[in-house]
């Protein structure tokens, strides 16, 4: 789960907004709002869904340069709508943001994008699909070849990804519960892209290759009201399995967790509240707040028990509403990469 | 202890009710006049950074279009798509009634906080994007009520007449669908962008100016009004320091009583500084209270002025601002604390068993004069040396600051001067002890009569300068507005069949094109002009390449272009240099023509070439030429069917201006007032505090015969003396800063020169003002000497002295 629509505070009245995350939690009039037992609809629902509040493109890659340099990258497109439907012009509900991001081991580049909808400036076209902010664009679809680009003031990207598996869906069949009082998205990913790009930095460009994780996922409501903030981690393990598994931490201090166990030919296996578990080793300032950079992540029933360490504890995304999000390593257990996202630190 | 000396140390004030109120007054109205200035200065710079902040301009690059006045909507999303950071903006007139400048903006994308709208999440972001959401001005707000389809929010932080909204709901208010008037880029933009003119040759980048432009041109006038909010706070200062010292000496006496009580020394100054402190606190309270009434008075004048000559629209209802009434206090307490300083060294110095009597007259000075005749002279060289090789406005400020300092410090010395030469002239005795008691008064009456210095020499360089300019305005007036009727049309077709219509009725259409640009990197405008008998007739040229009618005649063949003399100084213009009036278009500069009371540069052509590079921008505007003004009102207005609002006559017009430049000036005059009341004031209170320690030099004058009566008019005769001299050599003085305004200052904060006239009848009226002040002020003083009892001279005897 990467319930990332923290953005949203912006967008809702200030006494909502002073509540911090848990003004995600509140109604959402007049949007759709998820179902279960859903049937998708392919190439239309890789595309916007105007009937729902929320809803992202959302990719994330571990990438390696020529000499072995681990790197993370981010490429996001949020859309977050004021009302459910769409206007041509700038009367039109439907707010776009972009977020882009490069983790070095010791440097971090984030930069954002805002639009509005009925312009041009920023959309999503299903066929042949193409996405865009700005000048950033994903151009094609999740099944297949997928070319990335984003820029900011001091670091560039360009990325070609290939699909080596079949989308993957969260939850029952891509209905993905959020809470105990049943809170819940439309969630589903394309964990399989191999990547191979270059990027951009101050010192030069880096030719890189990688792996790549695109998570699709919209709801009206994605938090219960007492939930105040999540830790998500998407691992892709040595022995090409993989596994998605989140965190939603709530004001009493206990957790709802969701994860899912993908095998190496793409088969995903839910897991149930409390299957998952994340735990918090080592705290650091960062950004003048404390902030996890080492866990102990378990899945008992796959006898995973594996210590998840980021790579550049630095990696805060200082951007109007700020996060963490960075790559990991994963030792014990077993072994591999992925990435971590940990919001509502303050 | 602390309480009994604190008992007697107050005891003084209540035996000297006067003294207090001098103190209190002086220190209250030197605060009050500093305070009033910054006051209107503060309220005048937050209207232009609630106009920076609302508009942008200046703060970021800008995309203009080449030519005409709007960008189709689609380049916005065409731009943002290359990578190019830009935020569009759409800027309108709405007559409200009185005109609202509606600003439109895109808060997704507008570089940092814009106005109102920021994306911290203070603003209600929903509804300002649905469109039904419009900020202003709490002025402006009531006059939108109702007058647009919108929630109205008033916003201290918009610029007046300035209503800021979604650019979707602007778009709609001003009926410009679609269309965007500058985009405003970024400061910071991602890598990898292209050329702008790969992929907008449309549109032209305008870079940043350093400080809003508004703020640079009325740095000049507020640095004005600083300075004489200065000079009136230099003036106060000297009567605070009379009446400190005044307290001081009378109290030796006491002092020596409390420390031979023993009373430890550092108490007694930590006492005497304490009741200053809290003096000041009343005093400077007292003044910010007057500073903010001045202020509130003069502020409407102010914001006119500033209206007028800048076009920077400020606020006129005065906000309580903590930085100005803080300067207010703050000037206050380190006046007093200057003031008093010397008094409180020399008690703090005082021995114990020195003598109570009042310091014998300070004539051992011969070291401190030595050091006053240098600085003077120096300060006067540095004066010299700016005239001839400064540059710039602040060195123009310099220049006058060197000046008046330097003549103040030179006062004393040349006083004594004049005073030594009558002395010597002087053969009966009672003369001789005039002259000579005269030169021994000077140095104690020094300071009052640098700040009368100080004051009339403002007063004729003020009144030389603004009297000056009204000679040349009123004439350049008169040349311009030399057409009879001035009419407006709405729409460019009504303009065409308006002049079809007058085509017949009137000799001479001009019509009046205007566009705003930038010449050589600053705001500027461009004017295209018909060229006909009115210009070649009316229009002086104040330098040209060649004969006037030449110069005509290339100005309308489009070969040739006429620079106004703003633009001539800044950019270093003269006639015969070229000029690049557009990125493509090269002009060489025919001529320079006068400009007053606008501080933009201009650029004028040829109507013909104005069209071809502005077709976006036809005529609306038209000077129309008559024999008969009212028969073509009644036409224009009866046959033609234009709004009798749409038509203004050339008397009209010239009254405005008139209004304008007097307005210009109020502000300055009534602070030329202020100074003089001061300086007189000043007057008043060092001749009292000489009376009193003058009575044992008096007392054997006395007891040699001259009666009390003659005595005290012998005193008031050596005050109008002082004040005769001051005031013969305030008038080169004056003269000589009425020179620097007008050649230097004005130069650079206007743009313009002014020849100097001189108006002796105006120098001769302040004269007798000034001595008609320094009569009044030594009237009482002298009244009181002729009328002291014959036992207080007699105890002069009696008492040791």
């Amino acid at each position: 789960m990467n319930a990332r629509a923290l953005f949203l505070c912006l967008f809702l009245p200030a006494a909502a907004a002073a509540q911090g995350f848990a003004g995600l939690g509140t109604d959402a009039p007049g949007f759709d709002r998820p179902a279960p037992n859903p049937v998708f609809d392919f190439p239309a629902d890789h595309g916007a869904h105007p009937a729902f509040r929320i809803e992202w493109w959302y990719l994330t890659a571990n990438l390696t340069g020529p000499d072995g340099t681990p790197y993370g990258l981010q490429w996001t497109l949020f859309r977050s709508a004021l009302a459910p439907d769409e206007i041509e012009g700038w009367q039109s509900p439907q707010v776009w943001f972009g977020h882009a991001g490069v983790t070095t081991p010791d440097r971090h580049f984030a930069t954002e994008r805002f639009a509005r909808g009925g312009t041009g400036q920023a959309g999503v076209r299903v066929d042949p699909f193409f996405a865009w902010i700005d000048e950033w664009t994903m151009d094609g679809a999740p099944e297949g070849d997928v070319r990335l680009n984003a820029a900011g003031p001091d670091f560039a990207y360009t990325l070609d990804l290939a699909a080596e598996g079949p989308l993957v869906f969260h939850g029952d069949g891509g209905f993905s519960v959020k809470s105990a009082a049943g809170q819940a998205s439309y969630y589903y990913s394309q964990p399989f892209f191999a990547a191979e790009g270059t990027l951009t930095l101050p010192d030069g460009a880096v030719p890189v290759t990688g792996t790549a994780w695109l998570d699709r996922e919209w709801s009206s409501q994605p938090l219960a009201e007492d939930q105040t903030g999540w830790d998500w981690f998407s691992l892709s393990l040595d022995t090409g399995e993989k596994l998605m598994g989140f965190r939603l931490r709530q004001t009493d201090g206990s957790v709802y967790t969701s994860a899912t166990w993908i095998a190496p030919d793409g088969t995903a296996a839910p897991m149930p509240d409390g299957a998952f578990s994340a735990v918090p080793l080592e705290a650091v300032p960062v950004a003048g707040r404390d902030v996890p950079i080492r866990w102990r992540v378990t899945v008992p029933g796959r006898a995973l028990d594996v210590t998840v360490s980021t790579l550049n504890p630095a990696a805060w995304m200082g951007l109007s509403f700020p996060y963490w999000e960075g790559p990991v390593t994963v030792q014990g257990s077993h072994s591999g990469r992925g990435y971590l996202e940990m919001t509502g630190y303050e | 202890m602390t309480r009994a000396a604190l008992a007697a140390l107050w005891s003084h004030w209540r035996r000297s009710p006067l003294q207090l109120f001098t103190l209190v007054a002086g220190l209250a109205l030197a605060t009050a006049l500093w305070s009033g200035v910054q006051a209107v200065n503060s309220e005048a710079r937050a209207s232009y950074d609630a106009a920076a902040a609302t508009l942008g301009e200046g703060r970021f690059d800008q995309l203009l279009p080449r030519a005409g006045d709007t960008i189709p909507e689609a380049r916005f999303a065409e731009l943002r798509r290359a990578g190019w950071l830009v935020s569009p903006v759409i800027e309108g007139r709405l007559d409200a009634p009185g005109a609202v400048r509606i600003v439109g903006l895109d808060p997704l994308t507008a570089p940092g906080g814009l106005g109102p709208v920021r994306l911290d999440g203070g603003t209600d972001l929903p509804a300002f994007l649905s469109g039904d959401t419009v900020f202003a001005n709490p002025a402006t707000a009531a006059r939108l009520q109702g007058r647009i389809a919108a929630r109205i929010v008033p916003d201290t932080g918009v610029a007046p007449d300035t209503a800021v909204t979604d650019i979707g709901a602007a778009q709609r208010i001003l009926g410009r669908p679609a269309e965007m008037t500058r985009l405003m880029l970024a400061k910071a933009q991602p890598l990898g962008r292209p050329p702008l003119d790969q992929i907008a040759p449309d549109l032209v980048l305008h870079p940043a100016q350093e400080g809003a432009d508004l703020a640079r041109l009325t740095d000049s006038f507020h640095l004005n009004l600083t300075a004489f909010g200065l000079l009136s706070f230099a003036v106060g200062i000297f009567i605070v320091h009379g009446a400190i010292g005044l307290a001081f000496e009378q109290r030796r006496g006491m002092v020596r009583t409390m420390r031979a009580l023993g009373l430890p020394l550092r108490r007694l100054v930590l006492l005497l500084a304490a009741e200053l402190a809290l003096l000041a606190l009343v005093a400077g309270g007292i003044g910010v209270v007057l500073g903010y009434v001045i202020a509130a008075a003069l502020l409407p004048d102010v914001a006119a002025t500033l209206e007028g000559l800048y076009g920077a629209e400020v606020s006129g209802a005065l906000q309580i601002r903590p930085e100005w009434w803080m300067s207010g206090l703050g000037i206050a307490f380190g006046g007093t604390a200057l003031a008093a300083a010397g008094a409180l060294w020399r008690i703090a110095r005082m021995p114990l068993l020195a003598s109570a009597r009042p310091r014998a007259w300070a004539m051992s000075a011969g070291r401190t004069r030595r050091i006053q005749i240098a600085a003077a002279a120096a300060l006067l060289a540095a004066a010299g040396g700016l005239a001839a090789w400064g540059g710039g406005l602040l060195a123009g400020f310099a220049l006058l600051g060197c000046l008046l300092i330097g003549a103040a410090l030179a006062l004393p010395a040349a006083l004594d001067a004049v005073l030594a030469t009558a002395a010597r002239g002087a053969r009966r005795a009672v003369p001789q002890w005039f002259w000579a008691d005269t030169r021994q008064q000077v140095p104690g009456l020094g300071l009052a009569l640098m700040a009368l210095l100080l004051a009339m020499a403002a007063n004729v360089g003020v009144s030389t300068m603004v009297s000056s300019f009204r000679l040349t305005f009123t004439g350049f007036l008169d040349q311009r507005l030399a057409p009879e009727l001035y009419v407006s049309t709405e729409r460019p077709d009504e303009a065409a069949a308006l002049e079809a219509f007058l085509a017949a009725r009137s000799p001479e259409v001009l019509p009046i094109l205007s566009v705003d640009t930038r010449i050589a990197g600053m705001p500027a405008e461009m004017n295209g002009i018909r060229v006909g008998p009115t210009y070649r007739a009316n229009w002086a040229l104040l330098a040209a390449d060649g004969p006037a009618s030449a110069v005509w005649d290339r100005v309308a063949s489009g070969e040739a272009a006429i620079v106004n003399e703003q633009l001539s100084y800044r950019a270093g213009l003269r006639p015969g240099d070229t000029v690049r009036i557009a990125p493509d278009t090269v002009l060489p500069v025919a001529g320079i023509v006068g400009d007053y009371g606008n501080p933009v540069g201009q650029v004028i052509i040829g109507e013909a070439l104005f069209e071809r590079m502005f077709p976006a921008a036809p005529a609306t505007r038209f000077a129309l030429r008559t024999d008969d003004a009212d028969g073509l009102r009644a036409a224009l207005e009866g046959d033609f069917g234009l709004p009798a609002a749409n038509i203004t006559d050339q008397a009209a017009i010239r009254a405005f201006s008139l209004a304008v430049f007097e307005r210009t000036f109020t502000v300055t005059g009534a602070l030329n007032v202020l100074t003089l009341a001061v300086a007189g004031f000043a007057i008043l209170m060092s001749l009292l505090t000489l009376a009193s320690m003058r009575v044992p030099q008096l007392a054997p004058v006395w007891a040699l015969g001259l009666t009390r009566r003659a005595l005290g008019r012998l005193e008031l005769a050596r005050a109008l003396v002082l004040a005769v001299l001051t005031a013969l050599l305030a008038l080169p003085l004056g003269l000589a800063l009425a020179w620097a305004l007008l050649a230097v200052v004005n130069v650079h904060a206007f743009g313009w020169r002014l020849p100097m006239f001189l108006f002796p009848a105006d120098y001769a009226r302040l004269g007798l003002f000034a001595l008609v002040a320094a009569a009044l002020a030594a009237l009482w003083p002298a009244r009181k000497l002729a009328r002291t009892p014959p036992a207080d001279l007699l105890k002069v005897f009696a008492n040791e002295r």
